[in-house]
């Protein structure tokens, strides 16, 4: 088994606390793992990166070589654009939808959301959204890879622990905080899963999701939201025209 | 066994505090510098071992030699131009020789990430004659800081540890051992051998090439260079070039491959290779100096070298997996999604509430009124005003260069000559050429953009700040008239305006201090 993560930001968007708790996760587990990042010139506000491998064998690169990368975990939607050469064929691309535009040629948010829906191993998820109602705008570092989890070859608690490893120092409510945008991510990853897989397209869901309270999705639910809404855009400006965020348990109203 | 998970920058910090490190020493630069901050962290509650920045790397590195000529281990550490400055000082360290062990952790850019070159520390280690360890992973880095240690305690040598961006900045799990305590105070008592008069210098220099078949018995015998033959192609591999080389290699392969990570360069092992081999594929993150070697001026007789020099390579920048496997001749790896063109760029800025920008906003007005003003500029955040929407600044090429390059492009009758550069920049390398512009009494204007901390690399201590700023400047003979404080805020924006056209009209040096306190350093609560 080996394992090879492109984390993809902005600088300052806490792509090495990312970093952090799956490097823990990895040692904990009796993994080989490198992790290389940047420091410096491109942390102010430029494209950020860190290539994260482990495995169950030794790894040799710090950098992952060109069409081996398994997932794309970004914190930004442009971002993936710039890395997913990287990816093998059946990797998996994990992607906040929420655009930091610190540049006069940010393309248009919708085409952007759309280039990346075309791809068929995508999960996105609005960490924004997430971030919030966990409490702390600055947690979606944790939602996104919270998003991702499900795809790493640890157990939640694993990586839960670490996070409280991480914030320990900020005191419980940071922890709090950052766990809460953890679960809220791993939740909305599956759930945007189910949706997909239940005949949604990628669009539809992503914007079902985002209109839902973020704190009451359960993947459990994605399949009746798909049954409920299936293709149809007329249903799904319904929800969207909801006055207040819709609890996640109420597809079948929406049907 | 204990692991920890480091950095190599951290890895190569935590390996010389247990190989008993008594100081380390070191001037902030991408990418060396976490292996100072990793020391001062752990070590700050014990306070056993000194670890403050010093004002430039030729200081650090004369500090590490004073602790090394009493009897204790010291390490310094610097990004590779770092080592230019602190060159004169590392060159006769080697004729010396050292008392206490003296290790030099020097770290490379490849691809230049954060640099203004991608100069390649290993020619240094051979200039000097010193004996030079490449560690391929964090591991290596940890394991090498004893040998290098010991080694430098043993022959009496400064040692160099090179890194580079990619493994500086990779972290990785390492295994660690027992600390070594630190060595007792031994002041050395041979004072021919410090005192390089030219009768004790010849003496020393003797010493030191007769040091060297020592070194290169080391190099042969080292288990960091491993040879093993197996078929007619071979493969010539420096420091972490390993990992992409065996990253592209199947357990089946038929290469004779010879690593490298101890220098100097095994000749005799080289030696083995070329014989055995009929062509030659040589790989390292950095100039092609053993590619070069092996060459030499004329070629191999029935080997082709194939490398940098000969297309296989790229003759420029970082090497990566890719790279060595294209240049292996295997096909490239199929991939999920073609690469994107035309994608938007997201370049490095100045943070928002910057004062730089404040201060830039001003310059610029201030110069409108000559013809295509050029700014000469200087190494830090600052440096970013040279890209858009500021293009402010028009140069940047070493530690405290823009006052000096301002004063000769003055002397050449250019004007207005206008310098820009940081607080601590100042502190490295503008004192000096501020004295000289002063004493001169050359016509240009120098602004200081005293922000109280070294931003680009991450907060650290500025050593000229406020007071101590405006005493040095002062001190040069500067007249007071024509030295100035601003405060870059925007409310401010036109009478720092009218400041600076003031100075400009001026005929003499000048100097503007723009003072406000990075805002990542209020965020921090530094400053």
């Amino acid at each position: 088994m080996e394992k090879n993560i492109i984390l993809a930001g902005v600088g300052g968007q806490g792509i090495l606390s990312i970093a952090f708790v799956i490097d823990n996760a990895a040692l904990d587990a009796g993994f080989h793992f490198k992790q290389a990042e940047v420091h410096g010139m491109a942390q102010r506000g430029g494209a950020v990166q860190s290539n994260l491998r482990y495995g169950d064998s030794e790894i040799y690169s710090d950098i992952i070589p060109t069409g081996s990368a398994d997932l794309i975990l970004s914190i930004e939607p442009l971002e993936v654009l710039r890395y997913w050469h990287f990816l093998r064929p059946g990797g998996w691309v994990v992607t906040s939808i929420t655009p930091y535009v610190n540049i006069p040629d940010y393309p248009e948010t919708d085409e952007l959301l759309t280039e990346l829906a075309a791809f068929d191993n995508i999960v996105m998820v609005d960490t924004a959204h997430i971030a919030k109602a966990a409490g702390n705008l600055r947690a979606q570092n944790m939602a996104a890879v919270g998003a991702a989890s499900e795809l790493l070859d640890f157990s939640e608690d694993q990586l839960l622990g670490f996070v409280e490893k991480l914030f320990a120092r900020k005191g419980e409510k940071m922890v709090a905080v950052n766990q809460r945008a953890f679960k809220y991510g791993r939740a909305a990853g599956l759930f945007f899963r189910g949706l997909v897989d239940g005949g949604m397209p990628r669009l539809a869901a992503i914007k079902l999701s985002a209109k839902l309270a973020a704190e009451t999705i359960d993947p459990e639910h994605a399949g009746a939201w798909a049954e409920a809404l299936g293709a149809d855009e007329n249903k799904l400006e319904t929800v969207l025209a909801e006055k207040e965020a819709v609890a996640c348990d109420q597809a079948a109203a929406f049907a | 066994m204990k692991r920890e998970i480091l950095l190599g920058d951290e890895a190569i910090g935590l390996g010389a505090i247990h190989s008993g490190m008594s100081g380390i020493y070191g001037y902030p630069g991408t990418p060396s510098t976490e292996i100072f901050e990793y020391v001062q962290r752990v070590t700050k509650a014990d306070g056993d071992i000194h670890a403050f920045w010093s004002t430039n790397e030729k200081v650090a590195y004369e500090e590490a030699l004073g602790m090394s000529w009493a009897g204790k281990r010291a390490l310094v550490c610097m990004k590779h131009v770092g080592l230019n400055v602190a060159a004169d000082a590392f060159m006769n360290s080697a004729v010396t020789g050292t008392n206490g062990g003296l290790v030099l952790a020097v770290a490379d850019d490849p691809g230049m990430h954060s640099s203004q070159n991608e100069q390649d520390s290993r020619f240094f280690a051979q200039f000097a004659l010193i004996p030079c360890f490449e560690p391929r992973n964090q591991q290596e880095c940890y394991d090498m800081m004893f040998e290098a240690f010991e080694m430098s305690e043993e022959l009496s040598v400064p040692v160099m540890v090179r890194l580079v961006t990619r493994i500086a900045h990779s972290r990785a799990g390492v295994a660690t051992r027992d600390r070594r305590p630190q060595n007792e105070l031994d002041p050395s008592k041979e004072i021919k051998k410090w005192t390089l008069l030219p009768s004790n210098a010849r003496v020393q220099y003797k010493h030191l090439t007769d040091k060297q078949p020592e070194l290169l018995r080391r190099a042969e015998e080292s288990t960091h260079n491993e040879l093993r033959l197996a078929g007619k192609s071979g493969v010539l591999v420096c420091g972490l070039a390993d990992n992409y080389l065996y990253e592209n290699l199947e357990s089946d392969h038929d290469l004779s491959i010879l690593s490298i990570r101890q220098y100097p360069l095994p000749a005799g092992k080289v030696r083995e290779l070329v014989d055995h081999v009929d062509e030659l594929l040589v790989l390292e993150d950095g100039y092609p100096l053993v590619e070069n070697m092996v060459r030499g001026l004329f070629g191999l007789v029935g080997v082709r070298v194939k490398g940098r020099m000969t297309g296989e390579i790229p003759r420029t920048g970082e090497l990566n997996p890719d790279i060595v496997r294209e240049a292996l001749g295997l096909p490239a790896l199929p991939t999920a999604h073609a690469p994107q063109t035309e994608l938007a760029n997201r370049p490095p800025a100045l943070c928002k509430g910057c004062p730089h920008t404040d201060s830039f906003r001003a310059l610029n007005e201030a110069l409108n009124i000559f013809d295509n003003p050029q700014v000469f500029s200087d190494i830090g955040c600052y440096t970013l005003a040279a890209l858009p929407p500021l293009e402010a600044v028009h140069s940047c090429v070493a530690m405290g260069a823009s006052i000096g390059m301002a004063a000769g492009a003055a002397h050449a009758g250019y004007s207005p000559a206008v310098a820009a550069i940081g607080d601590s920049t100042f502190s490295h390398g503008g004192i000096t050429p501020l004295l000289s512009a002063v004493q001169q009494h050359v016509n240009l204007n120098i602004l200081v953009l005293d922000n109280s901390t070294v931003g680009m690399t991450g907060l650290q201590r500025s050593m000229s700040t406020g007071q101590t700023l405006d005493q040095i400047i002062l001190g040069t003979g500067i007249e007071e008239d024509h030295f100035r404080i601003i405060e870059p805020t925007p409310r401010n924006h036109e009478a720092n305006i009218e400041v600076m056209r003031e100075e400009l009209a001026y005929d003499g040096p000048s100097v503007i201090v723009a003072r406000r306190a990075c805002i990542e350093a209020l965020k921090h609560g530094i400053s």
